[in-house]
């Protein structure tokens, strides 16, 4: 389990705000934190971690008192039980597939957890190389390995998988709830992609203005598709009569149909797709 | 003749050798302590560090004088307690050396250190790892090429040196006279062809361990 209720003040995008964050996470959820850039998503991940200090509040991980500043509690990120995904992995270049897990491995630890990782993340063929000769999604699973060699009750994803094409990022979330399965393990995750979002977590939270709140897909939903950024319209083709958008939308290609003035509306290739379309494919 | 020409050049080596070592052991944990820590006092420890890089070398070498000499207080005792002068003497020039040469130590292995990801670091603490074994494991590793760049200018700036030497040391024989010192004082006494051997090891020394540095460095980047 986690439990949160910090303060720290931060430079988002309109200024210096304040971070209030509380949030509660029972043992084994598997929640998403989403939230608009510089909102303090990965600030609130590096208070947990302990790699940011907060100006006050109390963190309990598992049960264990992590921070409490009335208390003058502080414990160092290595004393925390969790563990923490890079965006951009932080894999040691000067170890091996292997090596870099071992090198977290706990005095006294038995070495069969790297090996069970290993397997787990079908790392097998990968475990003499090192990081530079990795794809993006193969440093990724070495990462995610990593991080749980050592057993951490809590695991921390920072947009672990935004850098990856969708391919690779479907294969690692499949990893992702595979090993959250296995270890019982709480996890918060930074995402921004709804298809991730809905595939993985239990529940959201959206950090905005510094708090965080509970919400609800429908709403996420709604709210994205205002923005319209939804879907890329691939190309619009015609069958019998029947004019249809083939739409690159939530990681597959769906294709729906649609009258002639919308047509006309979408040229081949825009990025960005409105709201009514997005109804209509949510509809059917 | 050939016997003192090969004297001076082992005690030129020998003086590199041991200010390199010494400034490896200084000069790493202190880069380390100015990339990772944020102190009052930082700026000042910076600028003591990079003072000899923009300070005449006969200016540092005036102030080791007054400050090695008897008449000093420092002087005085390292000479009462310890039986130990520092001035004319091949310790003194270590010493002299290490300060001299600490910014070609300290700058580039912080200039690693501090480009390297600091996820790097953070990644390993939340592994559980303390600060020391962080540091030998991840960071040392991964700036090889940083760590052989200071070594190599650390050790060539020694062996290059002129003007501390002078001040401090002299040109007493197998105690303080090194090439660089011996090079002006032959070319002085007009033997010109003595101080073209010493210029011509000091020259073909210098090319050949910047293109040691250069080609290692080459192939330590295409590793990482």
């Amino acid at each position: 389990m986690l439990e949160i209720d910090v303060q720290k003040k931060l430079l988002a995008a309109e200024g210096e705000i304040l971070l209030d964050a509380k949030l509660n996470l029972a043992e084994g959820e598997f929640v998403a934190l989403t939230g608009a850039s510089g909102s303090g998503k990965t600030t609130l991940l590096r208070l947990i971690a302990g790699l940011t200090e907060a100006k006050s509040g109390v963190i309990l991980c598992n049960h264990q008192i992590c921070l409490a500043t009335a208390q003058k509690i502080n414990l160092s990120p290595q004393k925390r039980p969790v563990g923490i995904v890079f965006q951009d992995y932080a894999l040691f270049p000067n170890m091996t597939v292997r090596q870099n897990l071992t090198y977290a491995l706990q005095r006294g630890q038995a070495k069969t957890i790297v090996d069970e990782l290993i397997q787990i993340t079908e790392l097998e063929a990968l475990i003499d190389r090192y990081p530079n000769t990795l794809s993006g999604g193969q440093q990724q699973r070495v990462a995610l390995a990593r991080a749980l060699v050592n057993q951490p009750r809590i695991l921390l994803l920072d947009e672990a998988l935004s850098a990856l094409d969708v391919k690779t990022r479907s294969r690692l979330q499949d990893y992702i709830l595979q090993l959250h399965q296995k270890y019982h393990l709480t996890i918060l995750f930074v995402s921004h992609d709804i298809s991730e979002i809905v595939k993985m977590s239990n529940r959201i939270l959206a950090l905005e203005n510094g708090l965080i709140r509970e919400v609800a897909l429908s709403e996420i939903l709604q709210e994205q598709a205002s923005n319209t950024l939804l879907g890329k319209i691939i190309r619009i083709i015609q069958e019998n009569n029947n004019l249809f958008a083939e739409i690159f939308i939530a990681n597959s290609l769906t294709r729906i149909a649609i009258s002639k003035e919308e047509a006309a509306r979408f040229e081949k290739g825009e990025t960005n797709i409105v709201l009514d379309i997005i109804r209509k494919s949510l509809q059917s | 003749m050939s016997s003192e020409f090969s004297q001076t050049l082992l005690l030129t080596f020998e003086l590199a050798i041991i200010t390199t070592a010494l400034l490896f052991l200084i000069g790493v944990p202190l880069a380390y302590v100015l990339s990772s820590l944020r102190f009052k006092w930082k700026p000042v420890l910076e600028a003591f560090v990079s003072l000899p890089l923009v300070l005449p070398p006969t200016v540092l070498g005036f102030y080791l004088l007054i400050a090695f000499g008897p008449s000093s207080w420092l002087g005085a005792w390292l000479q009462d307690y310890f039986d130990l002068r520092l001035v004319f003497t091949f310790t003194g020039l270590v010493i002299g050396s290490v300060i001299y040469s600490l910014p070609f130590m300290v700058q580039p292995v912080q200039s690693g250190l501090e480009n390297l990801p600091p996820n790097l670091a953070e990644a390993s603490y939340s592994l559980g790892k303390s600060r020391i074994e962080t540091f030998f494991k991840v960071l040392l590793p991964n700036i090889k090429p940083s760590l052989l760049t200071g070594a190599v200018l650390s050790f060539a700036h020694t062996v290059g040196e002129f003007g501390v030497i002078l001040m401090i040391g002299g040109n007493i024989p197998g105690e303080t006279r090194v090439a660089s010192i011996a090079i002006y004082d032959e070319v002085e006494s007009l033997n010109y062809a003595l101080a073209n051997r010493y210029a011509l090891v000091l020259l073909i020394f210098s090319f050949v361990i910047l293109m040691v540095v250069y080609t290692f460095n080459q192939r330590a980047k295409r590793l990482l």
